[in-house]
């Protein structure tokens, strides 16, 4: 006899709980702008951002097993594109934005195109060496990306501009981006690439394309880090060849890594922490970044799970309960 | 030792206690910024890169402006002086982060500095919206004080990329060398200065034959100087920074091509950041430059022998750039009595006056753009009695216009200086 656990009413895929909690974190989040001053909530948006990059790059860590180093590029790509197709060529900022996002989810295509058949430290190389190329080009084709010097241009839309109205419409945006990431990995596609994470021979004779899932899971999340990077280029109305570098790429697997692989809204948590630090501790040293890879040293030794991981792991431990779909 | 598990549990609460308390300890640390508003002092915001790609440089600039600032003991129209230095880790988004910073939680008046012109850039682009006054002593895209001209961004103690290669086009001109071939790292202040060495010496009816652009931080030189070993021509122009620059003068030695052909540099190539590392390789190397260290001008020679003996080393173009450019702010502060929270009456004290104090030992103005005219020297490295090489200066353009002898209407219809156009003339 097995008796079956009435399921919770869910909303939206959420449980009546998980919804409260997103409503009350969305709340707090919004009204941030009335209490903190014009440049913290200049570093609030960055994290917003940088933390939807974190969680682009996690839906294929945490949820493919592949660890991509090319997403900074992505990124990247897409700033090029928004700053270029509103301050070079003219055209109305929402046009931008779309064409950026459009650009990176096409160099994510590329880039699935020749990665999804590798696995573990040669995926991780090739697109490391794919994003390089994106570099170089932004580096060197100084005629179209101002090479060094990048590219300058007010992109924002009108009622943005102001820094509370700009962190709102991230918020929303990330809101969605977040949702829509969160349903995308809960989805029966979203397990096949956790599958494919545990065991791609077992999934490749259980009669599941393997490849094709890997090529749409990169060109799912390479769109996400596109949105990412066309709102980072508004934020920054500047965009340059550090921002397609490897450092932004690696900044963000960091980021992901120091929230949690596999927990998705680590990036968030991973991206703040990241920010925090290096504005706090920049403040008293130049050698922020050194105090920034032994707090990383630190991380990975007592939270190789990092801080979402962690935590669930203890909140796991404390309620007896595991996160079933989380299993190894 | 054995240790169970529990220590370690209470190894990790402990930790997890410490460091919150160290990141809370931290977060009130950072409160002095508001203290700031209240004291009422003048608070300058300095950007340098202290980390990354040209680091060595952007310590000289700190030391450039905490030099003048010491000797006038922080005091600026008898306000008091903050100075705010933050690393802007030779990043256009982590320097555009530390001008935020500066700006919006630091409250400073005024920003100064930066070096790599896409630092400067991006911050430029960034106080065109806040209207907050930027200094850049260093930045020199020519852009900034031409045809993208920020009212609010002054190039006080600084000059453009091709300022000086102008004048020095015409110097080629006059040794009566007929052909030159040039070698720059490909970006904008690289294209910047041979143009202006390509389109006067051009123009003046001398041949570029052939132009190399090698990326930053070349290692190898090899391929450009094997190319460059078998052109005919009568001297090599080179336009390097950093340990490019240290690199290239090297390997020309070590290739044999020292003796050839002159080595002709733009003036960041022999200046002191890069030929206080080496020897007798760059002996003799030719750069345009508004300062020069062994100048005998009383005054230059006074604050070489100052700043050498407060810093143990000959002062480079960072740390006299940035001494001069705090040098103008505070000169033009004095005018308006310290009011450094009017920003319209500091920008405009700041394009009317005229240093005098300045290491040149000239009084400098600026022109009607915002960036100062110089006297133009011609510098030739030589050995001192020491045994330190340092650049003296051999001829002397004086009064050198950002637009050289052109008409500036006429000069700013032409495009920008880049790979595609060096303003050379066809023959």
């Amino acid at each position: 006899m097995t008796t079956v656990a009435p399921a919770p009413t869910k909303i939206a895929g959420m449980t009546g709980r998980a919804i409260a909690v997103v409503l009350l974190m969305l709340a707090i989040a919004a009204a941030l702008p009335f209490v903190l001053s014009n440049y913290q909530v200049g570093l609030a948006t960055e994290m917003l951002i940088f933390g939807m990059l974190a969680m682009s790059i996690d839906i294929l860590a945490g949820f493919a097993g592949r660890t991509s180093l090319g997403h900074g590029a992505i990124f990247g790509v897409s700033g090029y594109v928004v700053v270029y197709a509103s301050a070079q060529a003219g055209l109305p900022p929402a046009v931008a934005f779309v064409l950026g996002i459009v650009a990176a989810t096409l160099v994510a295509i590329v880039f699935a195109l020749l990665a999804v058949r590798t696995s573990g430290v040669y995926f991780l190389l090739l697109t490391l060496a794919l994003g390089m190329i994106v570099w170089g080009i932004c580096l060197r084709w100084t005629q179209v990306t101002g090479g060094e010097n990048g590219m300058r241009g007010d992109v924002r839309p009108a009622i943005l501009v102001g820094h509370r109205a700009f962190y709102w419409a991230v918020l929303v945006a990330t809101t969605f981006v977040s949702y829509a990431m969160w349903r995308f990995v809960r989805s029966p596609f979203g397990l096949t690439l956790l599958g494919i994470r545990d065991s791609e021979s077992r999934m490749k004779s259980l009669g599941y394309n393997v490849p094709l899932h890997l090529f749409v899971g990169f060109a799912v999340s390479g769109f996400f880090a596109g949105i990412a990077g066309a709102l980072y280029a508004m934020f920054n109305n500047f965009v340059s060849p550090s921002t397609v570098a490897l450092a932004q790429s690696v900044e963000g697997v960091l980021m992901m890594i120091a929230g949690g692989v596999g927990t998705l809204f680590g990036g968030f948590v991973g991206a703040a922490a990241i920010i925090t630090l290096e504005n706090v501790v920049s403040a008293y040293t130049e050698r922020w970044q050194t105090v920034l890879g032994l707090t990383f040293i630190v991380i990975m030794i007592f939270a190789p799970e990092g801080i979402i991981g962690t935590l669930r792991g203890i909140l796991a431990r404390g309620t007896g309960s595991k996160d079933g779909y989380k299993s190894k | 030792m054995i240790v169970s598990k529990g220590d370690i549990e209470m190894d990790r609460r402990q930790f997890l206690k410490n460091s919150t308390a160290a990141v809370a300890a931290a977060g009130t640390g950072a409160m002095p910024w508001r203290a700031w508003a209240q004291a009422a002092p003048i608070k300058i915001g300095l950007l340098a890169p202290l980390t990354g790609v040209v680091a060595s440089g952007g310590k000289e600039m700190v030391e450039g402006v905490q030099f003048y600032l010491e000797s006038v003991n922080y005091q600026i129209a008898g306000r008091k002086v903050e100075l705010a230095i933050e690393d802007d880790a030779s990043n256009p988004d982590t320097a555009l982060q530390k001008a935020r910073r500066l700006v919006e939680q630091g409250n400073c008046h005024m920003l100064i500095g930066d070096l790599l012109a896409n630092t400067g850039l991006a911050v430029a682009n960034y106080v065109k919206g806040t209207g907050t006054p930027y200094f850049i002593p260093i930045i020199a895209a020519d852009d900034l004080t031409q045809r993208q001209r920020i009212k609010n961004v002054i190039r006080v103690a600084g000059y453009t990329g091709s300022a000086f290669t102008h004048p020095f086009g015409d110097w080629c001109l006059k040794q009566g060398y007929k052909k030159i071939a040039t070698i720059s790292q490909d970006y904008t202040f690289g294209h910047e200065q041979c143009g202006g060495l390509a389109q006067v010496f051009t123009e003046g009816g001398g041949e570029i034959v052939q132009q190399f652009w090698h990326p930053l931080n070349t290692a190898d030189f090899s391929p450009y100087l094997g190319q460059l070993a078998d052109l005919k021509v009568d001297a090599i122009f080179a336009m390097e920074t950093g340990a490019d620059a240290t690199r290239l003068i090297q390997q020309y030695a070590s290739f044999g091509l020292k003796g050839k052909f002159p080595l002709l540099g733009a003036m960041n190539a022999t200046d002191q950041s890069v030929i206080r590392t080496l020897g007798e390789e760059c002996d003799g190397i030719i750069a345009a430059a508004h300062f020069a260290e062994g100048s005998n001008n009383p005054v230059t020679a006074k604050f070489t022998k100052d700043y050498e003996a407060k810093y143990g080393k000959i002062p480079s173009l960072y740390g006299f750039s940035m001494y001069s450019g705090i040098m103008w702010v505070a000169e033009a502060l004095g005018k308006i009595g310290g009011k450094a929270e009017d920003r319209d009456a500091l920008i405009d004290a700041v394009l009317k006056t005229d240093l005098t104090g300045s290491p040149l030992g000239t009084t400098v103005k600026l022109d009607a753009y915002g960036n100062p005219i110089y006297d133009v020297q011609i510098r030739k490295v030589v050995k001192r009695a020491d045994g330190k090489y340092w650049n003296v200066p051999i001829a002397n353009y004086p009064g050198v216009s950002q637009f050289w002898k052109y008409d500036p209407e006429t000069y700013m219809k032409q495009p920008p200086y880049s790979r595609t156009f060096q303003g050379i003339k066809k023959a």
